[in-house]
């Protein structure tokens, strides 16, 4: 059978999967529809978690990421996963003690402000639509490389796909689809990686396999020969190459894991689990279903990039003739994610750290990962199923941030604040109809990417770091911080981030309007304008700190609500475990 | 230690696993990284080991470390769902 055959039947095997799941958990409830009735698992949290998390750019960006920077990829290692602990500790079960379905929800309670609300919902849809733009080109993409049909229609089937399922079942329908993307894609990512490590050093875990030897029966240690391949043409070491430089990577690090403990997508999983108990321990089994891909990442990006240089230079002065180039490398040079220039006309290939001597032009990060399978000679099948991996990382990202958008929607801007009178029956209506709405919209930016498409996954965290999590642990952890405190520092935290953003990239990113130019000489202490989500969250603190001394604290009703939901049982009994109708 | 609250014990125990957290990530992953590189794990340099594997490993640990023990703090205060 053909790839292209193989490759249709296995995605939309798993389109039918998904389908099948939407039927079967369809959502009759607001509780349903935004929280899944409050009754999912903590092990089926935890997977849901790890799928919702884990977009299009953990799956195809990562590794390539990390291939190409080393140990500076590191940053994205930790910054994404370390983040969970924070998570975990500090906002997951006092989130869910308190017991309602939103972020904003939960911020306009505890600073008893519906300005508040307002804040936390325009940073959060500012932060997920931002990041939804990714995911929609991510579908598009993999479906016109893999099933050669045209961007758009892609990208129609993909929203299509994710409109059945999130409309019909909301979190619900969601959350069980999630389960089994989460299967498809960890299958498609470790598979290929088994086989690879299992290649190239004779051991099949690829997290042992990067610590091993070759196994060409020299004894050299896998990671040595990528350094010493590496050096030989100029590039930095793999194993110590920083990114910028020591603060920066600090900074960033910080930046990632503040930013992913802000997004509210994510938060609002665990609004879906019947007992603070479960919340603890679903952060915990969505940390290892997420570590299961960061751990094999680093294997995969390493052992990329060897394959790719021992490809181009089997051994030191003896290139490849770009006549004899591999069928993957014609592959990809068709969508021109790969080019070759022959600069000194001898028909071989260099690949040179020196821009003048290189002729390996442009070589795109993202194809290391979907190429992965091809370069190292595998069978069709597990290409096939890369394909499927990709796409399920994509939807299952896509939905979480469309729940998030559209229960910010009608459930905090409308049932809150504009309709309180809303009946449940027809706020999920309203959910429904604003998901339709998010999807198109979302697939509209799809198509039409604005100029900041590149830079938005940025800011999201940048966002959701510098305004979302310090008024989520302010309110936490300090019974007297008051509304006000917490606006002021929510609109400093996002309007130093943003400013410090737009005057490095140009305002909206647009070309030209960069007043300080991207230039790391004006970089605030060499902080890349990626990693600045850490300074924001700073100045939101010191501000929140400042303006709660000259106001004055919380009143005591707000101050006995934080008591009760920082204990598990305390005050009030015994608790419903979402109470169906909020309010 | 037997008059501190329930409140209480759960910040010592959050301050003790985010030291950890910071240590084996900041510390050995970033700021400790080429002292930590000179010994060897294997075929890793230590310090990019905890760069790239072991600060991952670690976090997983600390995360079900803090769920179980605050289910023994949620018993010995009685606390109940």
């Amino acid at each position: 059978m053909d790839l292209k055959t193989l490759t249709y039947i296995i995605v939309f095997g798993t389109f039918g999967l998904y389908f099948a799941i939407a039927w079967w958990a369809r959502a009759a409830s607001t509780s349903d529809f935004y929280a899944a009735g409050g009754g999912v698992g903590p092990i089926a949290n935890g997977m849901a978690i790890g799928a919702d998390w884990m977009s299009a750019a953990s799956f195809i960006s990562m590794a390539g990421l990390i291939a190409f920077l080393g140990y500076g990829g590191s940053v994205f290692l930790m910054g994404w996963t370390g983040g969970y602990v924070l998570l975990a500790m500090c906002l997951a079960p006092y989130l869910r003690k308190h017991g309602k379905f939103t972020v904003p929800e939960f911020i306009g309670d505890r600073y008893y402000s519906d300005t508040a609300r307002i804040v936390a919902v325009v940073c959060l849809i500012i932060a997920s639509v931002t990041y939804v733009i990714g995911q929609m080109k991510g579908v598009g993409v993999a479906f016109s490389r893999f099933l050669e049909v045209e961007y758009g229609i892609g990208l129609a089937i993909g929203m299509g796909v994710v409109w059945v399922y999130a409309v019909l079942g909301g979190m619900k329908g969601i959350t069980y689809t999630q389960i089994a993307q989460y299967c498809v894609m960890i299958f498609a990512y470790t598979v290929p990686a088994v086989f690879i490590s299992l290649h190239l050093t004779g051991n099949p875990l690829p997290q042992l396999g990067l610590g091993s030897t070759l196994a060409d029966g020299s004894g050299v240690y896998l990671l040595d020969k990528l350094d010493q391949v590496v050096t030989d043409l100029g590039f930095k070491e793999y194993t110590t190459a920083v990114l910028g430089n020591d603060i920066n990577m600090f900074a960033y690090t910080l930046s990632l894991m503040v930013g992913t403990a802000g997004l509210p997508h994510v938060i609002m999983r665990f609004f879906t689990v019947p007992s603070v108990k479960a919340a603890r321990a679903s952060a915990g089994y969505a940390l290892v279903f997420i570590a299961a891909l960061y751990t094999v990442a680093p294997a995969v990006g390493a052992m990329a990039r060897l394959n790719l240089m021992t490809t181009i230079e089997p051994a030191p002065g003896e290139n490849l003739a770009y006549e004899q180039r591999p069928q993957w490398f014609k592959d990809w040079e068709k969508t021109g994610l790969l080019v070759f220039e022959d600069k000194n006309n001898d028909g071989k290939i260099q690949y040179v750290a020196d821009p003048d001597a290189n002729e390996m032009v442009k070589v795109d990060r993202d194809i290391m990962v979907l190429a992965n399978p091809a370069i190292a000679n595998l069978p069709n099948w597990v290409i096939a199923l890369v394909a499927a991996g990709g796409l399920a990382a994509a939807l299952s990202t896509a939905a979480g941030l469309l729940l998030a958008i559209s229960s910010a929607i009608s459930h905090d801007l409308m049932k809150g604040v504009l309709t309180p009178d809303l009946s449940e029956k027809n706020e999920l209506l309203a959910g429904r109809i604003v998901m339709t709405i998010s999807i198109l919209f979302a697939g509209y930016l799809g198509l039409n990417p604005p100029g900041f498409a590149a830079g938005t996954v940025a800011l999201a965290f940048g966002l959701a770091a510098s305004s979302i999590f310090p008024a989520l642990m302010m309110g936490i952890f300090s019974r007297k911080i008051s509304g006000k405190a917490a606006v002021w520092g929510m609109c400093a935290g996002i309007g130093v981030t943003m400013l410090y953003v737009f005057q490095h990239k140009g305002v909206m990113f647009i070309p030209g309007t960069s007043f300080l130019g991207d230039m790391e000489a004006n970089w605030f202490f060499g902080i890349s304008p990626n990693a600045f989500g850490i300074v924001g969250a700073i100045v939101n603190f010191a501000t929140a700190f400042i303006v709660g001394r000259i106001t004055g604290p919380a009143p005591a009703e707000i101050q006995a609500m934080v008591d009760n939901f920082r204990e598990p049982g305390a005050a009030g009994g015994t608790q419903e475990p979402i109470p169906a109708h909020a309010h | 230690m037997q008059n501190l609250t329930y409140w209480q014990k759960n910040l010592r125990l959050i301050f003790r696993c985010l030291a950890i957290w910071f240590v084996v990530s900041y510390g050995f992953g970033l700021l400790l990284v080429e002292p930590l590189n000179s010994i060897r794990l294997g075929g890793y340099k230590l310090g990019f080991w905890f760069a790239q594997q072991g600060s991952i490993y670690v976090f997983c640990v600390l995360v079900f470390y803090y769920a179980w023990a605050m289910n023994k703090l949620d018993q010995e205060f009685d606390v109940k769902e």
